[in-house]
């Protein structure tokens, strides 16, 4: 409980953040209250061991890509609008934007939340998911328990039923072909309770 | 300059025997004249009255809804594999070559990013928020200026605190101590026999009874039928340090822990005089079977006062209970589990040892309106047939959760410190994999590997 003015003051260039992210002022607040529980230092940015610190995340198959995702190619700190406009993929799509034709995508839009999944595999980020990539991804979520003949008849499969343009690789497009029927918003997205 | 020394020399007189008389004397003879009653009902009227103020003062502008106990987001409850199921409704069943889909790696971010926002473990090391101001600067996270009447009674409360209080609790702490050492030593010299068993007990409850007025602690005990008896083991939530002298006002009990260097030292050495508690050498604490033996040896002795262990093995903020080391649970007799709940309302007990030592956590313990909690006994119980350690603890934890109005988790306390064993992630493998490749699968590959 307080007041939102005060504390929203102090997080500079709050309201491009909530125009960009479309977060409340109670969500922004909220996460900025874990920011700085994550941010055990008081250094007003993370880097991956503050990540690597949450007991769940650790024990995550593919927590480390998830860490990864925070954090631009090179950079080793993420600051809190950066840590916003990433969980910002997560929110709920809204359901009543109006489709203007020049505004910008907004980023929790269900296109912008497969690229998020897609970079999750696609890690050398160069478009497309390639074989190696997706027996990474594998070996990554189920660990040993599985043989590496198992990892790569599974691996043929999979891209044997997404890649159509044969050439042995899933690209974003293809990725969102063969998952047009999930339930995106539902899957990836996160509600806060109030 | 002598009327000066003599002033002082006088008010000091003063001082003392109004603390002795009207504080000590009483404690020490279980006996209560009512002040601690009357403040606390002044105390609880005053942050009422404060409560609404502040909620008065808010309702002008947005308010941000209080942190809520469930959490902040809303978080599917479903096993791994129901949400993968779900995820692949829209896809045609694979039979060869695995059941994978591009989409499970959705789960997993889902989970991950939730963790990221809010998770289960982090927040219990911290101190719990408070729902409502209670006119303390320390749970002060987002409260602003309300009105002039309110800063008042805070700043009166300050004044309260630290400069009638604190002298008054220092004073009763000092003395609780100082005869608990004196008093245990004399004891000691003593050769065994019943009287000195009983002496001994005496010694103890007088000093943690003035203790706890040290505190201003009113502790509310509940069930005291099944009060823990000799030659058993009484096992409790661990919140901080105080937790020994609110269960031991209560009946006597020994002490399991580490040898310490300096002030505590000196009380460990001559507590052991008067009866036998059990203190371990650094050293020794390494080796699991030397303590189980000697905690084995301990209680095979009927006679013997019950011990006092606490298996989370470290302090945890008072909303849940996590994993119970299976180390007192392993060596027989009968445990006695105890729920300790601290009222937060009062001031916060619960001792963050990353952020204060042991001094500055005992003046923060001292400068707080008062320490109020409840203690409930629960029945005895003992490891049954079939059941190993681990059931156990985790049958006595539960019992001790629901008792105490806690969280019951699984998490080890010593997270705090470590990092989470690749065991964990494992699990999740497991759990992920079989699904991938079926049971049968699984079980045809899992060779000499």
């Amino acid at each position: 409980m307080g007041s939102t003015n005060s504390t929203l003051l102090k997080i500079p260039n709050v309201e491009v953040l909530m125009q960009e992210t479309g977060f409340s002022p109670a969500h922004i607040i909220r996460l900025h209250d874990r920011f700085k529980a994550l941010d055990k230092e008081g250094r007003g940015y993370l880097c991956p061991q503050d990540f690597g610190a949450i007991k769940e995340l650790a024990m995550n198959p593919i927590g480390d890509r998830i860490i990864g995702a925070f954090f631009s190619p090179g950079k080793e700190t993420v600051d809190f609008h950066t840590f916003v406009k990433i969980l910002a993929h997560f929110r709920p799509v809204d359901k009543d934007r109006p489709k203007e034709p020049n505004s910008l995508e907004p980023i929790n839009s269900r296109s912008n939340k497969l690229k998020f999944a897609f970079q999750l595999y696609d890690q050398d980020k160069d478009g497309k998911i390639s074989r190696d990539e997706l027996l990474k991804v594998l070996r990554a979520m189920l660990g040993m328990q599985v043989t590496e003949e198992q990892l790569e008849s599974i691996a043929d499969r999979t891209i044997q039923e997404a890649d159509l343009d044969r050439d042995d690789a899933i690209s974003f497009e293809e990725f969102r072909k063969s998952l047009e029927k999930v339930n995106i918003d539902h899957k990836m997205s996160i509600r806060f309770l109030r | 300059m002598e009327g000066v020394w003599e002033i002082t020399f006088l008010l000091v007189q003063v001082w003392l025997s109004i603390v002795v008389g009207l504080i000590m004397l009483p404690a020490m003879f279980g006996v209560s004249l009512g002040f601690t009653d009357i403040y606390i009902k002044v105390l609880v009227k005053t942050l009422e009255w404060a409560t609404l103020r502040i909620q008065r003062g808010q309702k002008e502008q947005t308010t941000l809804p209080s942190q809520l106990a469930n959490g902040i987001i809303e978080k599917d409850d479903g096993s791994m594999e129901e949400e993968i199921g779900e995820l692949r409704r829209s896809h045609p069943k694979n039979l060869a070559g695995g059941d994978f889909t591009l989409c499970d790696a959705f789960y997993f971010c889902k989970k991950g990013i939730e963790n990221i926002v809010e998770d289960q473990v982090t927040q219990r090391f911290t101190s719990e928020e408070l729902a409502s101001w209670n006119l303390l600067t320390r749970t002060n996270n987002n409260f602003r200026y309300i009105s002039v009447r309110l800063t008042v009674i805070w700043g009166l409360g300050v004044f309260i605190r630290y400069c009638i209080l604190l002298p008054l609790r220092i004073t009763l702490a000092f003395i609780g101590l100082s005869w608990l050492v004196i008093g245990t030593t004399l004891v000691g010299l003593l050769p065994s026999s019943n009287a000195k068993n009983w002496l001994s007990d005496l010694v103890h409850i007088t000093c943690y009874r003035i203790c706890a007025r040290g505190l201003s602690a009113t502790i509310h005990y509940h069930n005291k039928e099944n009060r823990p008896k000799k030659g058993g083991i009484c096992v409790a939530n661990h919140t901080s340090p105080i937790d020994i002298v609110i269960l031991a006002n209560d009946g006597c009990y020994a002490m399991v822990g580490q040898v310490h260097g300096g002030l505590m030292g000196v009380i460990q050495r001559s507590m052991v005089r008067s009866c036998p508690h059990v203190w371990f050498e650094r050293s020794e604490m390494k080796d699991r079977h030397a303590v189980a033996k000697r905690l084995k040896d301990y209680i095979a002795d009927k006679t013997k006062l019950p011990i006092l262990i606490f298996p989370e093995g470290t302090c945890i903020n008072n909303t849940s209970v996590m994993m119970f080391k299976k180390g007192s649970f392993e060596i027989g007799g009968t445990i006695y589990p105890v729920a300790i709940k601290y009222d937060p309302q009062f001031g916060d007990a619960f001792w963050n040892s990353a952020k204060y030592n042991m001094v500055s956590y005992l003046l923060r313990m001292m400068t707080s309106w008062a320490i109020v909690c409840n203690v409930w006994y629960l029945p005895p119980m003992t490891r049954q047939d079939g059941e190993d350690a681990v059931q156990f603890a985790n049958r006595v934890k539960s019992a001790i959760a629901h008792q105490g109005g806690l969280v019951d988790l699984s998490w080890d306390g010593g997270l705090k410190r470590e990092k989470v064993k690749e065991s964990f992630k494992e699990e999740q493998q497991k759990m992920y994999s079989s699904m991938i490749v079926g049971s049968d699968f699984h079980e045809a590959s899992v060779g000499p590997a």
